[in-house]
């Protein structure tokens, strides 16, 4: 054999010894809880969730136009149901795996108070949220604003985060006083990890049912199945609430 | 076009005139004594102003959040001086695109006052001119199409900025949302249309912006790039 040969086939034995791997596109919001649950799922399975984290309609172009990924847990349920009906996802795979709850933080000790009066107040330079037009939590937050009546007295106070991450790392930063981010991502097992809090009223804006649903590319595939599975066990799901999100 | 995009483009142009001007101002001095010195420091600062060419603006935008954020070294200064914080306005991006956008201003108007040599400054001193008199009657001239390379591309890779004002701009229309960051919105929004128009016409932008660079002469556009 050449030398070629051994070095061609050593490459495709690399890419079957890895066909048990399986490309996951993640909201943004859902990153640490994920990181979690794929290094659980490796470890009872052995399989290799490979995950990738970005806005939910970024995934969106990317996937129409043929990004490799299997599965996707999208921040909200229109995604992966456009996805279903153009086809780009396999059919009846669709379930909510958290439903994410929207929280006004701020980095500092005592600035947010536990009614969201610094709202009202005002007296801060810099409110951030994520994107409403790209962003189910965006979305969720304006939602907020606008039943308190706030929109207009805090509007030339916002700024956008390209996704829910940079919304979090404007506040984390100091640069926004407060902002609007995932519970999900300043909590960890029954409380606020750090800095100041308001969880907001469920009644203040419409449900944020983040849906995952199998792709085209992962249909059949017995690992893309096995971590959808995982994500319903109960071991999966106490992890998911631990970082804030109902089931 | 909707008037967020029209918005978006007088945003970018008054963003990249008011860098192209500032860079001029910045950039004359700091390439005229890389040109002339033979200080030891010399390759420290040509590196230092080399730097936006090789980091990645997540780099640049990263430690510019952080250092002119509330808790870093120049936003305690700002602070101090009464001026707020930097990110998320227009001063600040400006700022930003400043130092990313100096090594193209730099470079071509170093090179064109290398090019000029010794000779005819020190006719020129001969003839009594003094040293102000020297750079701005002999200097200047000689290397005015180097300033023009370095106000070209200075101007255009300002236009051309998108990560780094992604990271410290917050997305504010009028102030912050420039036409690079419009095109990320419609494209991850899905309003493909509204991106052609945007995206379309950068790419028309600046194959015309190269293509005048080229053409004035063909020599210029090779010692900028």
């Amino acid at each position: 054999m050449s030398r070629f040969t051994v070095l061609l086939s050593a490459l495709l034995f690399a890419v079957g010894a890895h066909a048990d791997e399986v490309q996951v596109a993640v909201a943004a919001n859902f990153t640490a809880p994920m990181q979690q649950i794929a290094a659980a799922f490796e470890k009872d399975t052995g399989h290799k969730a490979v995950l990738a984290f970005g806005a939910t309609g970024k995934f969106y172009a990317q996937i129409s136009n043929g990004a490799p990924f299997e599965i996707l847990l999208a921040a909200d349920d229109e995604t992966p149901a456009k996805l279903e009906r153009e086809l780009l996802a396999a059919p009846r795979t669709r379930f909510t795996y958290a439903i994410g709850k929207l929280v006004l933080w701020s980095a500092k000790e005592g600035y947010v108070d536990g009614q969201g009066e610094v709202l009202k107040k005002g007296d801060f330079k810099h409110l951030a949220l994520a994107n409403p037009k790209t962003a189910p939590y965006g979305t969720a937050a304006v939602e907020a604003l606008k039943k308190l009546g706030l929109m207009e007295s805090v509007q030339p106070k916002i700024v956008q985060g390209e996704n829910i991450a940079q919304t979090h790392q404007f506040v984390a930063t100091g640069n926004a006083e407060l902002g609007f981010v995932a519970l999900s991502q300043v909590f960890k097992d029954g409380k606020v990890t750090s800095g100041s809090a308001w969880i907001v009223p469920a009644k203040l804006y419409d449900t944020i049912r983040q849906d995952g649903v199998i792709l085209a590319k992962g249909r059949n595939k017995p690992a893309a199945t096995a971590l959808m599975d995982y994500l319903k066990s109960d071991k999966a799901r106490a992890i998911i609430k631990s970082y804030g999100y109902e089931l | 076009m909707e008037s967020a995009d029209l918005g978006a483009v007088w945003l970018t142009l008054k963003l990249a005139s008011v860098v192209t001007v500032l860079l001029l101002l910045i950039g004359t001095p700091i390439a005229w004594w890389l040109a002339r010195t033979h200080s030891r420091l010399k390759g420290a600062v040509g590196a230092v102003v080399a730097l936006p060419l090789v980091l990645p603006p997540t780099v640049i935008g990263f430690y510019l959040l952080v250092a002119l954020g509330p808790n870093g070294p120049g936003g305690r200064l700002t602070e101090a001086l009464g001026l707020g914080i930097l990110p998320f306005t227009f001063p600040g991006l400006v700022i930003a695109s400043v130092f990313y956008s100096l090594p193209f201003m730099v470079q071509p108007v170093q090179n064109a006052f290398e090019a000029i040599g010794e000779r005819p400054l020190e006719v020129a001193a001969t003839l009594r001119a003094g040293p102000w008199d020297r750079f701005w009657s002999v200097a200047v001239p000689l290397a005015r199409p180097g300033f023009l390379s370095g106000a070209i591309l200075g101007f255009a890779h300002t236009v051309g900025e998108f990560g780094v004002v992604l990271m410290i701009g917050g997305n504010i229309p009028d102030k912050t949302r420039v036409v690079s960051v419009q095109i990320y919105d419609h494209v991850e929004a899905l309003e493909y249309a509204q991106a052609h128009w945007l995206a379309g016409g950068m790419l028309v932008f600046s194959f015309l912006v190269l293509l005048t660079l080229y053409s004035l002469n063909p020599r210029l556009g090779r010692t900028g790039l």
